[in-house]
């Protein structure tokens, strides 16, 4: 009994709680981190933009080197970015540029069509990744389908050096071999980070056409030709 | 009390005993999954009810309760036509190439979920097949040859694109349209939805990925018995999918129907091989080049 009193006392004083009007209600809304935060901010505007630069750059070379050792790390994931794939999309677009495209019109692919096949391509997967319900948000999805083209990017360079020193069945054998491996390596890195989203009775339905975009693309490096 | 119960009785009980009796294979409610879906194996049994499928169409319909009706301009009402799984889409793949034992490829494999990850995919994939497989057979084709300059050929997969995709979904577009306008004089038992005949039309393209390939072998004769064997296989199964929806029509109709869908089909193999896939023509080439030689010769002195 004398518990069960002692268990509504605090609620005793609640019938007639009321905040008398003339009580002045004051305080002081400060979150105690912001001085800090605005420490930081001007000390970012104060940096040499060569500091700014570098940060950014170095982020994208982190990301770069995610790439190249295809672990299960979220640092693709987490801080996403788009500066490295609009990077490589461009190098490798420019790279395809002076093949057998001079005048005439069933040459290679136009700049803006190896950029619009790449981005496009990306949208496509990634739409069709979230229509089947994956996890990986949108820009997520793009910023590791966008890195992933540097394998290819890589045997595109190496393909062009090749192909200066002559364009008979050799060479192209080694250029088939490098652009076959730089697939692989792409496909299989940018599965290590997407297959994981999904639930593992539609894991195939989005790999295909992962698959598939670095095919079209390991093809379209595979088939340029220089301009005699 | 009498009346009171009377008002309160359950017409429906009855009426499930009664149609459980003539029909043992209609879809029934069990009250154990409310929210699940119904039992959809039980409810088809391929290959022969053809009375039953508008009483058990109508039923799950009715009784499923997943057929949420979700505006168009939402993601969701998309996401509902990738509600499949890996080994649906090789079933349904495989059954398409597959026209024996004879049978309804919407009936048996879609169950009224229409998929547009098949379709889509499988037109992707014909578009680069065509292209890719074109620009190598006429590598091929020309090889050896010193005058033939090699080029990629990039146009041809916009050209490839157009035709396939408008194939796929302007025909089932027509012909939806077609049955819709023929549903309204005839009473038809069987009637399609858009996405179900978009379904149908993308899948009977997945046998044109390996006959495509195929003919990056320069010998016609391989070329035309591949596009025959294709042409065959996918008509039928377009063919025999529409048959039970335009069977009950004036015999007329339906047969214009049907062959408009054969037609179709053929022209779009026979045209596909005729523009990507240049023939070898040796005579014609050596006379070509010899004239161009002279005339490169005429003009430099």
């Amino acid at each position: 009994m004398a518990s069960a009193e002692e268990a509504s006392r605090p609620f005793a004083g609640l019938s007639d709680v009321s905040i008398s009007e003339d009580i002045p209600v004051e305080g002081d809304i400060s979150v105690p981190m912001s001085s800090s935060r605005r420490d930081d901010e001007f000390s970012t505007l104060d940096e040499p933009v060569k500091e700014t630069i570098l940060r950014d750059l170095r982020a994208v070379g982190n990301k770069f080197i995610h790439v190249l050792y295809p672990k299960r790390s979220s640092a693709l994931l987490r801080d996403w970015d788009l500066w490295g794939p609009l990077l490589l999309c461009v190098t490798l677009a420019l790279l395809l540029q002076g093949g057998a495209a001079d005048s005439d019109d069933q040459g290679g692919p136009q700049f803006a069509e190896v950029f619009v096949i790449i981005w496009f391509g990306s949208i496509i997967i990634t739409l069709n990744s979230k229509l089947l319900g994956g996890t990986i948000s949108f820009f997520q999805s793009l910023c590791v389908l966008g890195y992933c083209i540097m394998p290819l990017t890589a045997a595109m360079a190496v393909c062009r050096i090749v192909l200066v020193g002559g364009s008979g069945t050799v060479s192209f054998a080694v250029r088939l071999v490098v652009v076959t491996a730089s697939f692989g390596w792409s496909t299989f890195a940018s599965t290590a980070f997407l297959a994981d989203s999904q639930p593992p009775n539609r894991k195939a339905l989005v790999v295909y056409p992962v698959f598939l975009f670095y095919f079209v693309i390991g093809w379209m490096i595979l088939t340029f030709s220089p301009s005699q | 009390m009498a009346s009171t119960k009377d008002a309160f009785e359950f017409q429906a009980f009855e009426e499930a005993g009664n149609l459980l009796e003539e029909n043992r294979d209609a879809v029934t409610i069990s009250i154990e999954d409310e929210g699940g879906k119904p039992k959809r194996a039980a409810a088809y049994s391929p290959g022969g009810n053809e009375e039953d499928p508008l009483t058990s169409d109508d039923r799950t319909e009715l009784l499923s309760g997943q057929k949420k009706s979700v505006p168009f301009w939402t993601f969701e009402y998309y996401q509902q036509f990738f509600d499949i799984e890996t080994h649906h889409v090789k079933e349904r793949i495989i059954g398409s190439v597959r026209p024996w034992p004879v049978k309804n490829f919407i009936h048996v494999y879609l169950r009224r979920n229409p998929d547009l990850f098949g379709p889509f995919w499988i037109c992707t994939t014909l578009v680069f097949a065509i292209a890719i497989s074109g620009n190598i057979s006429n590598f091929l084709v020309h090889l050896g040859k010193p005058n033939y300059k090699y080029t990629p050929e990039f146009r041809k997969v916009t050209i490839a694109a157009t035709a396939i995709f408008s194939y796929a979904w302007l025909v089932p577009l027509a012909l939806w349209g077609t049955l819709l306008w023929r549903n309204n004089k005839i009473l038809s038992l069987v009637s399609y939805s858009f996405m179900e005949i978009v379904c149908v039309y993308g899948y009977s393209l997945a046998i044109y990925i390996p006959a495509v390939v195929l003919w990056i072998l320069p010998y016609e004769w391989l070329r035309w018995c591949s596009i025959v064997g294709a042409l065959c296989l996918s008509g039928s199964v377009l063919v025999m999918t529409f048959w039970p929806a335009v069977r009950d029509d004036h015999p007329k109709v339906m047969i214009s129907i049907l062959s408009t869908i054969a037609l179709l089909n053929v022209l779009l193999a026979v045209g596909c091989k005729a523009y990507f896939f240049s023939k070898p023509e040796p005579a014609l080439e050596a006379e070509i080049s010899t004239a161009a030689q002279a005339i490169k010769a005429t003009s430099s002195t």
